[in-house]
């Protein structure tokens, strides 16, 4: 939308020193066209208006208000009273300097970093699998969405039962093998771990079909011509798949980034943050502020942070990827 | 000489409008678009507002809203508000939803002064919306209590206000296989010592002596509240000696490996499974487990109060239940919905409800009455005579409480802190 009204402006801008070239004769329809120029823009805005309405009533309003809650000290008592008084930066102080804040930072930037990295080469790899054709490629790439079509409450506490120390089948398994028994979820030097290879699991087919369409868009005489000149396996990939998946991989890096860091229902099926906060990153962190200690103004204030980490990550993502697509291109 | 200047300076401005004429357009749409936007807010604000008039002795409708969603509570509990209801003149509209929602819900009703005549709550949470002022105290109304357990009606206070009545409460107790104690020639423990002791005697193959849940949240941390309060530990003192005595022998059957570190993810439900399965001799739990040992085939089981930390000391386990509470309305509304908790409360309600749901009855010689009838139930009723509400000590401050002690929990259960280091960062978290 903001592009039509991008394009409106830059013929306005086009067209005035042409006007203002044979200024005596084209004077009356000058102000014709500011006039045609002038509907066109109501129409324009008419056409966005609903969208506007939509974004300021389920977007513009929550955050807004997010934002407000976050500096005022906001109980349940508010909720009868109505009174939250302001307290500045308060919140956000006691978010900061609480114990746990570290830890929540590197759970966080573990947690998403990992996930998001093995997530996308396993994608990107099984994508280059089942993109040259073979029998029951079909078949099987139906399979891998399976994780995609479980609700993710009941796949999660698969997985719980399934790390179970004791009785649990991947230990079951890795002892009949002579690994011995891993503490999966109970350890809290592993419980992240664990639940990053759930989440893995669960990213994989997301990524698998994204990149995946994304090379079917490549058109193979590409491949046809550079084997020609000797390019194949490797150099293929180099010179020819990965700069025209680019723009494929910035989305699936960014969907899946803001994807990876707000994740919460796979975290509090598994551990619930546990055990001892090992688990615990600011999107937990801030559901428990909120619906389970009642304190939305501090809750809120976390939550922003949150919004602000991924929109700054978002934003420095999609820069480096339009710089070297410019540099691509 | 100012206000003949006056005018040459606001003459510019009044020029103004042709210059802006064509603009116009544009301020006019916005307010369409903000009235358009606000329609549906003004819509249900005109709802809300709904005019309040006088209903002494009318037939009116009480609204009740409870967590009770699964069948057959939902129907017996509505059974038993309908003819509580038919003695003040009044008929019941009753909702249930399910109880992770129960808060939410209750928190939007708030919000919009929308709560229902009659309003159930888990303890745990009462003094969060007492505090608020949307509840009225009980003690206001004229509601007799003189036969309830003194325990239970601390469960319904805050800050020396009776808010809530449970008719019937729930708490923890030790429950054990027969079969395998006696098989291990071990005598039912009531101490500490003698509970160490089985743990490790009863620890064969892949079976654990002892099983508890540890998970993060209330479930967790309410079953180690026993070990803590018997021991003359408070929620608001963690790194007192009391406590970190308690943790420690608490968590220290799991490093011994008398208890399966999983408990740091084990649910109440999940602790039971194991002992039903064989894979634990002992756990702690609630009586609300009863009916899935019943139904165990070949599993013979007993339950005693839980051991304490030397022979003659009292075993102080904590409260929980769902209380019935009053929101503030019209007196008339007040009152009649007032009489309806009394009646709900009632010896018949209570018997009842304590054989369908395996919980006891808040009235002292009714809960007697349940142990003639159902003798299983005997050792919870005897904790429950010297249990105190979950949120006693800690009142407003539970949240803190809960989440800091959790985690010093699973903590020390996996070795990661010290009791004592567990403790100290707890109480650091909750002092501030």
């Amino acid at each position: 939308m903001t592009t039509l009204l991008m394009s409106d402006k830059t013929a306005t801008v086009r067209r005035a020193p042409a006007a203002g070239g044979a200024a005596r004769v084209n004077r009356p329809r000058d102000t014709n066209s500011h006039r045609v120029i002038r509907r066109r823009q109501l129409f324009a805005w008419l056409f966005i208006a609903p969208a506007i309405v939509y974004v300021a009533i389920f977007f513009g309003y929550p955050i807004v208000n997010n934002l407000t809650m976050s500096f005022q000290d906001f109980t349940t008592t508010t909720f009868y009273t109505g009174e939250a008084p302001w307290v500045g930066f308060d919140n956000y102080v006691s978010v900061v300097s609480s114990a746990l804040f570290a830890r929540l930072s590197v759970n966080t930037a573990v947690f998403t970093i990992l996930s998001l990295a093995v997530t996308f080469v396993i994608g990107m790899l099984l994508a280059l699998f089942f993109n040259a054709h073979f029998k029951l490629s079909g078949l099987l790439r139906s399979l891998i969405l399976l994780p995609w079509l479980l609700p993710l409450i009941i796949s999660a506490a698969v997985w719980r039962r399934m790390m179970d120390e004791g009785s649990g089948i991947l230990n079951q398994i890795l002892s009949s093998v002579g690994i011995g028994s891993v503490p999966w979820l109970t350890n809290p030097d592993v419980a992240l771990f664990s639940i990053i290879i759930v989440n893995v699991w669960i990213g994989i087919p997301f990524t698998m079909v994204i990149l995946y369409g994304g090379l079917q868009e490549i058109p193979t005489e590409y491949y046809e011509a550079a084997s020609l000149d000797g390019a194949t396996g490797w150099n293929s990939f180099r010179y020819i798949t990965w700069p025209l998946l680019r723009p494929v991989v910035a989305v699936v890096l960014i969907l899946g980034f803001v994807y990876t860091i707000r994740v919460l229902d796979i975290i509090l099926a598994l551990t619930g943050g546990g055990p001892a906060n090992s688990t615990q990153t600011y999107a937990t962190q801030a559901y428990q502020l909120s619906f389970v200690d009642f304190k939305f103004g501090v809750g809120a204030a976390l939550s922003n942070i949150l919004i602000v980490v991924s929109l700054l990550v978002a934003a420095l993502q999609l820069r480096t990827s339009r710089r070297s697509n410019d540099l691509a291109g | 000489m100012t206000t003949h200047t006056a005018p040459t300076r606001t003459a510019p401005r009044r020029t103004a409008p042709t210059r802006t004429a064509p603009r116009r357009t544009a301020p006019r749409r916005t307010a369409v678009l903000a009235l358009a936007a606000a329609l549906p807010m003004i819509l249900l604000a005109g709802c809300s507002s709904a005019a309040e008039e006088s209903t002494e002795g009318k037939t009116i409708e009480l609204s009740v809203l409870d967590y009770y969603t699964d069948e057959p509570s939902h129907s017996n509990m509505e059974k038993r508000l309908t003819a509580c209801a038919a003695d003040v003149d009044a008929t019941i509209d009753h909702q249930s939803v399910p109880s992770p929602q129960l808060n939410a819900k209750i928190l939007q009703q708030i919000s919009t002064k929308t709560l229902p005549d009659i309003l159930m709550v888990n303890n745990p949470d009462l003094p969060q919306f007492a505090e608020t002022g949307a509840l009225r105290p009980l003690t206001e109304l004229d509601v007799d209590t003189s036969a309830f357990y003194p325990s239970v009606l601390e469960v319904g206070k805050y800050k020396d206000e009776l808010y809530g009545l449970a008719p019937n409460v729930n708490s923890l107790a030790l429950f054990y296989n027969k079969t395998m104690l006696d098989e291990a020639g071990v005598a039912v423990p009531t101490t500490w010592d003698e509970l160490g002791a089985a743990a490790a005697t009863l620890t064969q193959g892949d079976r654990y002596g002892f099983a508890y849940s540890a998970a993060s949240g209330t479930e967790g941390t309410w079953t180690f509240i026993p070990f803590l309060w018997s021991n003359g530990g408070s929620q608001l003192e963690l790194d007192a000696p009391e406590a970190i005595e308690a943790l420690d022998f608490y968590t220290g059957l799991a490093r011994d490996g008398y208890v399966s570190k999983s408990v740091v993810n084990w649910s109440q439900a999940d602790a039971k499974d194991q002992f039903t399965s064989g894979l634990a001799a002992m756990m702690i739990n609630g009586p609300w487990q009863i009916p899935s040992l019943e139904e165990t085939e070949g599993l013979e089981w007993g339950s005693t109060t839980i051991p304490v930390p030397a022979a003659g000391d009292t075993p102080i386990a904590p409260l929980g239940g769902e209380l019935w509470t009053v929101p503030v309305t019209t007196p008339d509304r007040e009152a009649r919905a007032a009489s309806v908790i009394e009646c709900l409360n009632g010896p018949e309600n209570q018997l009842e409800t304590a054989l369908t749901n395996n919980t006891v009855p808040s009235n002292e010689s009714v809960a007697q009455e349940l142990i003639a009838q159902a003798p299983l139930m005997e050792s919870i009723v005897e904790t429950v005579s010297t249990a105190n509400s979950l949120t006693s000590d800690s009142g407003l401050k539970w949240n803190d409480v809960n989440a800091a002690l959790s985690a010093a929990i699973q903590a020390a259960v996996t070795g990661q802190q010290t009791p004592e280091e567990a403790l100290k960062t707890a109480q650091s978290t909750v002092g501030e």
